[in-house]
C-alpha cells in the first residue's frame, strides 16, 4: 500500500468531507425559481423539450425584460430523473434558498411534496398533473394545478370517443382501455373513469405498464389484442410513449381510436409509429407550432443569444411549448403576486396568493404574444385548477393540429368526485391542517 | 376447487379458443428469446475465455448501438459508421483490458465481478455524457434490414410477423453457429479454450493472455452491437435497454454459463416460456409478472441442476 | 503516535476480550458519540436532513448487506426489496395499530424482513456465488412487484404510494411533514447507535465467526461441526433484519413516503457499491462506503461548478449527474485495483502508519 495511494485515499476523503461543511450558496437579489427538471433515464425523451421550454421562457423574461416587475428571475434546474426520490432531494437542497414556486414535473414527486407544501410555506404548481383532487384549494391551499387535472382530461376524453360514437348512449357496452405508465402519473385518471364506467355502462380495462418495462411492451399489447377495447387512451410518459405508438401501429390497433392524455402528445412520441402513425390523437390545451409571438421573441432573445439548449429546428415542438406554457404560469402568478402585495422580491407564500388569483385574459395573452397559443385562465381560492377546457389535437403525420373545438370537460360530474377525493385525503391523513390562508378573491 | 381450475383447465381452454393468438404469443416469445439469448453470448464468450462475470455486457450493447447512431447522426455513411463503431469497440475491449483487466489479473472472481459493475456504471455516464439521454431512433433501414411486417390470416384470427424480428433471428442463429465453429475450429478459439480452463497452462504453452482477453472482449463487444442493433430495431436505444441485460441472467442459468448453445436454448426457454406465463396465467396475479417469472423460473431450475443444461457440472475442490 | 497502547494490563479474560480493549479507544468511540449528537444542535437544516440522516440509514442499510456479503460470504442483489419490505411492513403496523409508538414499530418490521429474507435464502444450500446472486435478484423483482400488486399493501391508496402519518413521541412529532429534521435526526442516531452496538457483538462473536468459517471454507466449516443450512439462514434473517429496519426509517424518518420504484434494482447496486468501497467484512467500512457513495453526487454538486463556473463552462444538473456515474464507476475500479478489502483497510492501513510514525514500518 504506497504512500501515494494513501495521500489520494486521504484527498478523496477531505473533498467528501469538505463537502458536509457547505451549505449551498444563499441565493442572491432575485426571484429564485428553482425548475425540477430530468434530462437523463428514460424518461429524459419527454422531459428534455419540456426543460427547455420552461428554461428559455424564462431566460427570455430576463432578457427581454430584465426580469419580473424590474426584478431578474434566478433559475436553477435540478435534475430528478423522473425519480421519487431524487426529486425529494432536490426539493430539499433547493428549499434552502426559499423557491418561491416548486415545479415537480412528476406526479409521484407531487405526492410526496404536498403535506410539506404547507408546512414549508412554498407552493406546489403541478400544471396539468400532479393529484386530481388538489383542485380543491379548501383542502389543499398550497397546491395548484391549473389549466384541467387528469381527470378533466379523462372526461374530455370520453366526450370525444362519445361523440364519435354517436352519442353516451352508445359507449354502453363498449370496451375501453387505459394503457398506463404503472406509477401514480398513469393510476391517476382511474377512479374518474371506474365512475364514468358505472355510469354510462361501457367496461374499463386496464393495461399497465411498469417502468422498467416501457420499451417492451409486447405482452401488454397482446393483452389488448385478446381483449379488443374499442377505444384506448394512453396515459403514458417517456419512452412508453412512442412504444405505444409503434406498437399499436404494429398490432393494426386503429390508430385514430388511440387517445393519449396531453403528456403523450409529444412529436417524438407520435413520430415514432412512423406513416402509419398519422391519425393517432392526443388532448392539447396550447397550440403546437412555432407561429406565435412569444416563441418568435424566445428565439430573438434566446436562441439567437446561444443562450438555449434546445435545437433551433425543433422548437415549436409540443412539449416545447408545454413548457413555454409552464413558465408562462409561473411568470403570471410572480406578476399577480407582486400586484397583490406591492413588493417586487415576492416569496412563497405571495406567489401563492399569486397563484389563487391568477387571471389570464384574453387581452393579457395578446399582450404576450401567445394569442390562440393558449386560452385564458383563472383561478380561484376554492378552485385550484379551473377545470378549463382543452381540445383533441391530431398527428397528420409531421405536425400536430387541432382537430376539435375546445371541449369542455364534465365539470358537473368530476367536480363533486374531487371534493370528495380531497375529503378522503384528509380523512386519511390526521392532523391534516385546516386552511387557514385568507382568500383574497 | 375453482383455483385449481383457473390455474391448470381455463389457461389451456383459452389457448384452443384462440389459436392465432397462441401463435402470436410463442412468436413474441421465441423473438425475445432470440434477442435475450444475443445478450447471454456475450456473457457466455466473456466467462468462457476469462472466468470473469461481465456484468457490463448490457451496457455495451447500448452503448455500441449509441455509437452507431452517433456516428450516423454525425453525417457519415452507415456501413462506414458500422465498421467505425466496430472499431471503438475494438477501443474499448484495449481499454477495459489494459485498465480493469490487467490490473486485478490474479484477483479472485468476486472482486472481478464487480469490476464490471465499475465498468457499467462508468458506461452509463459516459454514453450519456456524450450521446445525451434521449432514445435514439436505430438507422435500420440504412443498415438493409427488413422492416415492415407481414400478417397471415390463419386460424379465424391473424398472426403479425415483423420482417425485423425474422431478420433477428436469422442473424442470430448465424452468429451463433459463428462464433462455435470459431470456438472449435481455428487456432484462436482453441486458445480461448485453453485459457479458459487453466490461465497456468495456457501462459506455459505460450498463449499470450492479454490478446487473448482484448480479443475476448471484443469479440464481445460485436456480438454487443449486433444484439444493440436488433433490440434498437425493435424499440429504440435507451438506456432503459441496460436493465433489460440483467435478463440474461436467467438465460445463463438454464443454459450454463460456458455454452453458447446452451445460451440459445436457455434464451428459447426464457422467452417463450415467460411470454405464454405471463399472457395465459399472468391476469391470475394481476398481471405484470413477466418481471420476475424468468427468475424463479431460473431460481427452480437452479434447485436441481445447478450447472444449466448444457453447462459443466461444477466440481469444487477443497 | 498519539498515545501509546501497551502498557494496559487487563486481568479478566473478558476484559481481555473485549472489542475496544484501550482506554483511550473507548474515551475516543464517546467523543465521536458526543459529537454525532451534537450535531443536532450544530447542524444546518440542509445538513441534517439531506446528509447526515440519510448518511446513517444507508450506513445501516450497507451494514445488513456487510453481514451477508462481507462476513457470511453470501452475494445478495435483493438489498433494495428487503428494505422496502421492512418499509411497508411499517407501513401496515403504523395504520392497524395507530396508537403503538412508532419506533417499536420500525423496530419490529425487520423482523418481516428477516422473514422474507429466509424465505428467500432457503436456496443458499444447494447453490453459492453468482448462482445465489440470480436467486436473490429473483427476490428483488417478485418483492418489488408485489408492492405494488398487492392493494392492501399502501392501504388501496389509488396512486399506490405510501405517506409517513403524523406519529408523536412525548408530544414531539417525530414522523410526518412536521417533524424538524433535528428530532428526526436524533431518533434515526440512536437508532443506528443501538442497531450497530448489537451488530458489533454479533460479528465478534460466535455467531460471526461462523459466518467468517462459511465464507472461508464452507466444506471444511460442515466438517467442523458448523450446521451450514442455520448458519446462512441466520445470515440472511440478521441482514434482512438491519435492510428492513433501514428501510422503515429511510420511508418515515426521512422521505415521508415511498412508492415501489424507490425499492428497484438501482437500490440494491448502490447498496452493494457501498459495501464493495467501504471495504467487505468491516462494521466501520459500511460507514465510510456509505459515506463515500453518498457524499460523492453532494460534493460533486458543490465542487464542480465551483471549478468550472469561474472557467465559463456552465456545469448543468444533468452534467454532474453523468459525471457522477462515471466517477463511481471508475472509483469502484479503483478501488478494487488498488485496495480490493476497500476504504476499512485504508483506515487502519492510516491508523497502522499513524502508530509508527515518522518511521515509516
Amino acid at each position: 500500500m504506497s504512500f501515494r495511494n494513501l495521500t489520494i485515499g486521504a484527498v478523496a476523503a477531505a473533498v467528501v468531507a469538505s463537502s458536509a461543511a457547505v451549505t449551498p450558496v444563499v441565493a442572491q437579489e432575485g426571484i429564485y425559481v428553482p425548475l425540477l427538471t430530468y434530462r437523463t433515464g428514460a424518461f429524459a425523451g419527454s422531459g428534455i423539450p419540456i426543460a427547455d421550454g420552461m428554461n428559455d421562457y424564462l431566460t427570455m423574461l430576463n432578457e427581454r425584460d430584465g426580469g419580473i416587475g424590474g426584478v431578474r428571475l434566478i433559475i436553477e434546474e435540478c435534475e430528478t430523473g423522473y425519480d421519487t426520490t431524487r426529486g425529494v432531494e432536490c426539493y430539499e437542497s433547493v428549499r434552502a434558498n426559499n423557491p418561491v414556486v416548486i415545479n415537480p414535473y412528476s406526479t409521484g414527486i407531487t405526492l410526496q411534496l404536498i403535506p410539506r407544501a404547507a408546512v414549508d410555506r412554498v407552493p406546489v404548481l403541478s400544471m396539468a398533473y400532479g393529484l386530481s383532487a388538489s383542485a380543491d384549494g379548501n383542502v389543499f391551499p398550497w397546491v395548484f394545478n391549473p389549466p384541467a387535472t387528469y381527470w378533466d382530461g379523462a372526461s374530455v376524453f370520453l366526450k370525444h370517443a362519445a361523440e364519435v360514437e354517436g352519442g353516451f348512449e352508445n359507449l354502453r357496452g363498449k370496451t375501453i382501455g387505459l394503457l398506463h405508465l404503472d406509477a401514480p402519473y398513469g393510476r391517476e385518471p382511474i377512479p374518474l373513469l371506474e365512475a364514468m364506467a358505472a355510469e354510462y355502462g361501457f367496461t374499463l380495462r386496464l393495461y399497465p405498464v411498469a417502468g422498467q418495462d416501457m420499451q417492451n411492451q409486447g405482452s401488454v399489447w397482446l393483452n389488448v389484442r385478446r381483449d379488443r377495447p374499442d377505444w384506448i387512451y394512453l396515459q403514458g410518459w417517456g419512452a412508453m410513449n412512442p412504444t405505444a405508438v409503434r406498437e399499436a401501429v404494429r398490432t393494426n390497433f386503429p390508430i385514430d381510436r388511440l387517445v393519449g392524455v396531453w403528456w403523450a402528445g409529444g412529436d417524438e412520441d407520435a413520430r415514432a409509429g412512423g406513416a402509419a402513425a398519422a391519425g393517432y390523437k392526443s388532448l392539447n390545451f396550447h397550440g403546437a407550432g412555432a407561429d406565435y409571438g412569444v416563441i418568435e421573441d424566445i428565439i430573438t432573445h434566446v436562441h439567437d443569444k446561444g443562450l438555449s439548449r434546445f435545437p433551433r429546428d425543433r422548437v415549436g415542438d409540443n412539449l416545447y411549448n408545454r413548457g413555454i406554457y409552464n413558465s408562462m404560469l409561473v411568470a403570471e402568478a410572480i406578476r399577480t403576486a407582486q400586484e397583490i402585495t406591492g413588493k417586487t422580491v415576492v416569496n412563497g407564500e405571495d406567489v401563492r396568493r399569486g397563484l389563487e388569483n391568477l387571471n389570464v385574459t384574453e387581452e393579457r395573452l395578446a399582450e404576450m404574444g401567445m394569442e390562440g397559443f393558449a386560452a385564458p385562465l383563472q383561478v380561484t381560492c376554492a378552485d385550484h385548477s379551473g377545470h378549463h377546457a382543452v381540445h383533441v389535437a391530431q398527428w397528420d403525420g409531421e405536425r400536430w393540429t387541432q382537430l376539435t373545438d375546445w371541449l369542455e370537460p364534465m365539470t358537473e360530474q368530476v367536480r363533486p368526485l374531487i371534493e370528495e377525493a380531497a375529503a378522503s385525503y384528509a380523512a386519511g391523513n390526521p392532523g391534516w391542517p385546516e386552511r387557514s390562508e385568507p382568500c383574497d378573491n | 376447487m375453482n383455483a385449481l381450475y383457473q390455474i391448470f383447465i381455463e389457461p389451456f381452454i383459452f389457448m384452443g379458443e384462440a389459436p392465432d393468438l397462441l401463435i402470436q404469443t410463442i412468436w413474441e416469445g421465441f423473438v425475445s428469446g432470440i434477442l435475450y439469448a444475443l445478450i447471454a453470448l456475450g456473457f457466455v464468450l466473456i466467462f468462457k475465455a476469462s472466468g470473469v462475470f461481465n456484468f457490463a455486457q448490457g451496457i455495451m450493447v447500448v452503448f455500441a448501438a449509441l455509437t452507431l447512431v452517433g456516428f450516423y447522426s454525425m453525417g457519415i455513411p452507415a456501413i462506414i459508421s458500422l465498421i467505425l463503431a466496430i472499431g471503438v469497440m475494438f477501443l474499448l475491449a484495449v481499454t477495459v483490458e489494459r485498465v480493469v483487466l490487467r490490473p486485478l489479473v490474479n484477483q479472485p472472481d468476486i472482486i472481478l465481478f464487480m469490476a464490471t459493475f465499475g465498468i457499467t456504471y462508468f458506461l452509463i455516464g459516459l454514453g450519456e455524457f456524450i450521446f445525451g439521454g434521449e432514445p435514439k431512433v436505430m438507422i435500420t433501414s440504412q443498415l438493409y434490414l427488413p422492416e415492415g411486417r407481414t400478417n397471415f390470416d390463419i386460424l379465424g384470427g391473424f398472426v403479425t410477423i415483423q420482417h425485423i424480428d425474422v431478420a433477428a433471428a436469422v442473424i442470430a442463429i448465424i452468429m451463433i453457429a459463428v462464433l462455435g465453429i470459431f470456438f472449435s475450429k481455428t487456432r484462436i478459439g482453441r486458445a480461448l479454450r485453453a485459457v479458459a480452463d487453466s490461465h497456468k497452462a495456457a501462459l506455459s504453452v505460450g498463449i499470450s493472455l492479454n490478446q487473448i482477453w482484448v480479443i475476448v472482449w471484443f469479440a464481445a463487444g460485436i456480438v454487443a452491437l449486433v444484439t444493440g442493433i436488433m433490440w434498437g430495431a425493435r424499440s429504440d436505444v435507451s438506456f432503459a435497454l441496460q436493465i433489460i441485460a440483467l435478463k440474461a441472467l436467467p438465460v445463463l442459468i438454464l443454459g450454463g454459463f460456458t455454452s453458447i448453445p446452451g445460451a440459445i436454448v436457455g434464451g428459447l426457454i426464457i422467452g417463450i416460456g415467460e411470454k405464454i406465463g405471463e399472457f395465459y396465467w399472468g391476469p391470475l396475479l394481476g398481471g405484470g409478472i413477466e418481471t420476475w417469472l424468468a427468475y424463479v423460473i431460473a431460481l427452480i431450475f437452479l434447485m436441481f441442476r445447478p450447472q444449466g443444461l448444457f453447462g459443466e457440472k461444477i466440481i469444487e475442490r477443497v | 503516535m498519539i498515545y501509546r497502547e501497551s502498557g494496559q494490563y487487563k486481568t479478566s479474560y473478558s476484559a481481555d476480550m473485549a472489542v475496544f480493549p484501550l482506554r483511550q479507544d473507548r474515551i475516543g468511540i464517546f467523543v465521536i458519540i458526543a459529537l454525532a449528537y451534537s450535531m443536532a444542535f450544530f447542524g444546518s437544516n440542509f445538513m441534517l436532513q439531506a446528509v447526515l440522516i440519510p448518511f446513517l440509514i444507508f450506513s445501516l442499510a450497507a451494514m445488513g448487506l456487510n453481514l451477508m456479503v462481507g462476513y457470511a460470504g453470501l452475494l445478495s442483489l435483493g438489498t433494495g426489496a428487503f428494505m422496502g419490505v421492512g418499509a411497508y411492513a411499517c407501513y401496515k403496523l403504523m395504520t392497524i395499530f395507530p396508537g403503538v409508538n412508532v419506533i417499536v414499530w420500525i423496530l419490529a418490521s425487520g423482523f418481516f424482513s428477516a422473514a422474507i429474507g429466509v424465505f428467500f435464502g432457503l436456496p443458499s444450500l444447494r447453490i453459492k456465488g453468482f448462482y445465489l446472486a440470480v436467486a436473490t435478484l429473483a427476490a428483488q423483482f417478485f418483492l418489488q412487484w408485489s408492492f405494488n400488486r398487492i392493494p392492501w399493501l399502501y392501504n388501496y391508496n389509488v396512486s399506490g404510494a405510501i405517506e409517513a402519518p403524523l406519529r408523536t413521541l412525548f408530544g414531539v412529532p417525530i414522523v410526518g411533514p412536521t417533524a424538524t429534521p433535528e428530532v428526526r435526526y436524533v431518533i434515526v442516531l440512536t437508532l443506528v447507535i443501538f442497531l450497530t452496538w448489537i451488530a458489533s457483538n454479533i460479528v465478534h462473536g460466535r455467531v460471526g465467526r461462523q459466518w467468517m468459517a462459511i465464507r472461508d471454507m464452507d466444506i471444511a466449516a460442515e466438517l467442523m461441526g458448523i450446521k451450514l443450512l442455520q448458519t446462512k439462514l441466520l445470515a440472511f434473517a440478521v441482514s434482512s433484519y438491519y435492510c428492513g429496519v433501514a428501510g422503515a426509517m429511510m420511508v418515515f424518518l426521512w422521505y415521508g413516503g415511498a412508492e415501489y420504484n424507490v425499492f428497484n434494482i438501482n437500490q440494491s447496486f448502490l447498496i452493494l457499491f457501498m459495501v464493495i468501497i467501504g471495504g467487505l467484512g468491516s462494521l466501520i467500512g459500511s460507514f465510510l462506503g456509505a459515506g463515500l457513495i453518498f457524499m460523492l453526487p453532494i460534493a460533486m454538486g458543490i465542487v464542480l461548478p465551483a471549478i468550472f463556473g469561474p472557467l465559463g463552462i456552465r456545469v448543468g444538473a444533468e452534467t454532474i449527474e453523468h459525471l457522477r456515474f462515471m466517477i463511481l464507476g471508475a472509483l469502484i475500479i479503483f478501488f478494487l485495483i488498488v485496495e480490493p478489502h476497500g476504504l476499512a483497510r485504508l483506515w487502519q492501513i492510516a491508523k497502522q502508519k499513524l502508530r509508527v510514525w515518522p518511521f515509516p514500518y
